[in-house]
């Protein structure tokens, strides 16, 4: 459990990033599911505008604390890179924090802490994104910082070569160190046969050791400009005030026609066989049996087909009151943890993801065959009345409650317009949730747990004596996003 | 249950500080990097009709509460071979309690839309409570059932019993979690804070029903109680809830005595081999204790040391300078019975020697020099400039003031804290450098291949 909530940590930020918000001024909550939403998608609560060059702005008002919550998402991810410079994304958006001609190089941060703020960013697939969180009257200086460093990056040769050491060691503190990372990335890149989502967010190591500078201008001058760009702002401010200091800041940058926002990347062909992989590492902890499938996204879905997925999922497999935790871990004893999850926020799709650590002395087989059982019961069966009402109950009340937190509404909207959903659609997610029946449950079920499409792999130790003796000679997201 | 989290910059600002430390460090750092204005945010003390106090913010835009609340004693009063016992209390809250067993208890808390959790630091055991307004009535019966009534049925003792062993065979293969715990083992050998928290297997293997129920019984008591609300919820209200849940306990929590200590074997370096290809060095030192006069300048001092971020001298001079680790930082943790300073770095294994070389000489220079006036005068400005960005949740706002709850503090610093930030001078800061930063006492735990580097022991061999 420890090694999976280390990887959902690493992918937090960026969980159901399209989870709609609901009102802060919610008039009355029933336990019904058909009330919550109806409540939810009475009224919106982002507002939204573009600017002259093209760029995309969202205000999300939260009057109850003097703070603010400020973000830039480029539609540029690492699934948008050329092949054979892996990693470039990232190291980008690390380099972004050098220096302009405005900014020395190492302020950055700097200022922003002296101004009492903090910032980080992080990179994904399909989105780069830079934030800070200041109070209110910061954000004017916040802007024209973020605005500047848009189109004035300079990068000096030595700055990049350090930097792209320290690229090296996030990998190895987050990849190479830790065997569960380690095959969670083998298990990506044997789920996609062609699609760039195989090729982790940080980088090969190998690709990563050869990034230069010249590397990190060219994708800053193929994907950084206003008419990429969304700015997201939540908290103590108004649309008004936000549009006036958008345009005094990011407004004063032209538009770039070089810059296009179409993505064209590598597709996947037709997915027709199963595959199984094994790993063994001497510092793997108890015997594991992973398994991804390739699914629809909210955004490639027909409608309901993701919000159909996402109770699928959670009613299979979130938590101890799923089918598969009370399968085999309370009735047949055969697993000490499992888990199950739908992440449905890719630009070109989406993975279902199941997992389960096996208890001493069962075999993987056993687990697997476990879990095809309870999967196959779902396909033919479907779910029961009771668990669609607490799983819809469940996901409404979430998002009441991830209200109460503007950087995660900023994040939601964010991550929602860079991969090309509307504010409308956002804000009807509770609404679609509600809709969703067992039947539509069933047919996700049937379409999509299709194991040609889908990848199962067994992280076990490694006890043998050579093992113990010599170091994994491997140098490599499980994680769908890697920060600064 | 308590994780490590991995230090590195998966959060907001201020990562390292945020990821590498548990609820419990949060909440007491927070109650330094924070105060709100007072116009903001109106803190009313109540005292329940049964005689118990808790601390109270009403906001009735969300039809959201956060409750936090603590009882003394952690996992420091666990019995010697029984270690990992109040972790293990954590993990059984939600498994059963009154009539109902662990199934049918999980699924009413799903039907309400209820989050409850339960966290162990060495000190202390914490409690979470977040409900929709419209569900809180049935969710203050569940908890209150968890409370007063745990079950600790023998089948789910017996499978949370199984998720522990292996969360443990998964932290011994993990370089940063055996850093950390070994820097413990030998910083506080001999004492209840040198034992590891979550047990070992052999402990573990041994917490039986009755184990579980007595320490439930000796610790879970009005005495030692804190609690704070905020949210939806009105006093008349709160104080109600109070008294439904936790009315029905002990008065007097039955407390181990726990002695005041310091950390020992300074000065040693130890590694302790593990084949990975970046080693995990965790290093720390005594430091002032929560109530010293000089404790905010030492938090000061740590803040530009290691603790604040991209700017903070040691991120300067292993990372941005010479790309030589991803994530390296320190922080100052007052527990009640010692307080440190520590902190923690990642590299390469041919590069731990030269890194820890590295911050050697940083906190040499500090203690000799102090820092700049630059360095300070920043620092206060992020500190008390970004005290409301501690505050602009429910949750975060109801986990600040419950550590300022259990360091004794009043209601009223919140409103002074800031000041005390700025009353500190360079001359106070230079002082304390030196007070604190004895790098001779550097106690140093290094988990992975590091070259061209010794022990100043043999590593320990412990079960």
């Amino acid at each position: 459990m420890i090694d999976r909530l280390f990887q959902q940590r690493l992918s937090s930020l960026l969980a159901h990033p399209f989870l709609a918000t609901l009102l802060l001024a919610f008039p009355m909550l029933a336990i019904n599911p058909d009330a919550q939403a109806q409540a939810a998608a009475a009224s919106s609560r982002a507002s939204e505008f573009t600017l002259s060059n093209g760029m995309q702005v969202v205000v999300i008002p939260d009057h109850r604390s003097p703070v603010v919550t400020h973000m830039v998402w480029y539609k540029i991810g690492a699934a948008d890179e050329q092949r054979g410079v892996s990693g470039i994304a990232h190291f980008l958006e690390h380099l972004m924090f050098k220096s302009t001609d405005k900014i020395a190089v190492g302020e950055f941060s700097k200022i922003v802490g002296r101004l009492g703020g903090q910032d980080n960013a992080f990179t994904g697939h399909d989105a780069t994104s830079y934030f800070q969180r200041t109070a209110k009257d910061r954000l004017p200086t916040m802007m024209e910082m973020e605005a500047d460093r848009m189109v004035n990056l300079r990068l000096d040769e030595k700055e990049v070569l350090t930097e792209r050491d320290v690229i090296l060691e996030e990998r190895r503190s987050r990849i190479d160190n830790n065997p569960s990372s380690l095959f969670d990335e083998q298990m990506n890149a044997a789920l996609y046969l062609n699609h760039p989502y195989g090729v982790p967010v940080i980088g090969w190591y190998h690709e990563m050791a050869k990034l230069s500078r010249a590397d990190a201008m060219d994708f800053y001058k193929r994907a950084y400009a206003p008419n990429n760009a969304i700015l997201v702002v939540s908290g103590d401010v108004t649309n008004d005030e936000v549009k006036a200091l958008a345009e005094a800041t990011y407004g004063k940058i032209p538009s770039n026609p070089k810059v296009n926002s179409k993505r064209v990347r590598p597709t996947d062909p037709p997915q027709i066989v199963a595959r199984h992989i094994d790993y063994k590492d001497p510092r793997a902890g108890n015997s594991s049996f992973h398994r991804y499938y390739v699914a629809p996204s909210y955004v490639t879905a027909k409608p309901g087909e993701a919000e159909a997925l996402d109770l699928l999922m959670k009613i299979a497999g979130a938590g101890s009151t799923s089918r598969i935790y009370k399968k085999l871990v309370v009735q047949d004893k055969i697993a000490s943890q499992t888990s199950g999850d739908y992440a449905g926020y890719g630009l070109d799709g989406g993975t279902i993801s199941l997992y389960a650590t096996a208890a001493d002395g069962v075999s993987l087989p056993k687990v697997e065959a476990a879990i095809d059982d309870v999967l196959a019961d779902l396909v033919a069966n479907g779910v029961t009345a009771g668990e669609l009402e607490r799983a819809k109950s469940s996901f409404l009340a979430d998002y009441i409650f991830e209200s109460d937190n503007q950087a995660t509404l900023a994040r939601r909207y964010g991550w929602g317009l860079t991969v090309g959903r509307t504010v409308a659609q956002i804000e009807a997610w509770p609404e679609a949730i509600s809709k969703v029946t067992a039947d539509d449950i069933k047919k996700v079920a049937a379409l999509y747990l299709d194991l040609r499409h889908s990848v199962s792999g067994y992280l076990e130790p490694d006890k043998s004596v050579a093992a113990q003796r010599g170091a994994p000679d491997v140098v490599a997201p499980a994680a769908n996003s890697v920060l600064r | 249950m308590t994780f490590t989290r991995l230090p590195s910059r998966v959060a907001h600002a201020a990562p390292r500080l945020q990821i590498a430390l548990s609820l419990a460090v949060l909440a007491a750092l927070f109650t330094l990097t924070i105060t709100p204005p007072a116009q903001a945010m109106n803190i009313q003390t109540i005292k329940s009709p049964g005689g118990i106090e808790a601390w109270l913010v009403e906001e009735h835009s969300v039809p959201l509460m956060a409750m936090r609340f603590a009882f003394a004693g952690g996992n420091s009063q666990d019995a010697i071979g029984k270690e990992g016992t109040a972790n293990f209390i954590t993990a059984m809250m939600d498994e059963g309690a009154g009539d109902l067993d662990s199934a049918h208890f999980q699924e009413r808390m799903e039907e309400i839309a209820m989050r409850m959790s339960f966290d162990d630091s060495k000190d202390t055991l914490y409690g979470s409570l977040e409900t929709l307004t419209v569900n809180r009535p049935k969710a203050v019966e569940l908890l209150k059932l968890a409370i007063a009534k745990p079950r600790f049925d023998p089948d789910a003792v017996d499978r949370i019993r199984q998720q522990l062993l292996a969360n443990l065979i998964f932290s011994e293969k993990d370089p940063e979690k055996v850093a950390a715990k070994e820097w413990f083992a030998t910083a506080f050998e001999g004492h209840a804070y040198g034992r590891p928290a979550n047990g070992t297997a052999a402990s573990v293997g041994k917490i039986s029903h009755d184990d579980l129920a007595n320490f439930h019984k000796r610790l879970f008591a009005r005495n030692t109680l804190k609690v704070v609300a905020v949210g939806d919820i009105d006093a008349e209200a709160f104080g109600k809830l109070l008294d439904d849940v936790f009315g029905g306990l002990p008065a007097m929590a039955e407390m181990t005595e726990v002695g005041q200590t310091k950390p020992v074997n300074v000065g040693r370096q130890q590694i302790i081999e593990m084949n990975v290809p970046q080693s995990v060095a965790v290093f720390g030192l005594g430091a002032m204790a929560r109530k010293d006069p000089d404790f905010m300048a030492a938090f000061v001092i740590n803040h530009i040391l290691g603790g604040g971020g991209f700017s903070a001298k040691l991120m300067e001079e292993v990372r941005e300078k010479r790309g030589l680790a991803y994530s390296v930082y320190s922080y100052i943790q007052p527990y009640k019975h010692a307080s440190i300073l520590s902190g923690s770095v990642a590299t390469k294994n041919e590069s731990m020697a030269e890194s820890l070389d590295i911050i050697r000489a940083e906190l040499k220079k500090m203690a000799d020099n102090g820092p700049t006036a630059e360095d300070l005068d920043a620092a206060k400005k992020y500190l008390t400039g970004s005290y409301a960005l501690r505050f602009d949740t429910n949750s975060k706002i109801a986990t600040q003031l419950l550590g300022l709850m259990e360091e004794g503090f009043g209601t009223g610093y919140v409103d002074t804290r800031n000041k005390l930030v700025d009353a500190i001078t360079m001359e106070d800061v230079k002082r304390v450098a030196r007070r604190l930063l004895a790098t001779d006492g550097l106690n140093v735990t290094i988990v992975g291949k590091p070259v061209n580097m010794k022990a100043s022991v043999a590593a320990p061999t412990r079960g």
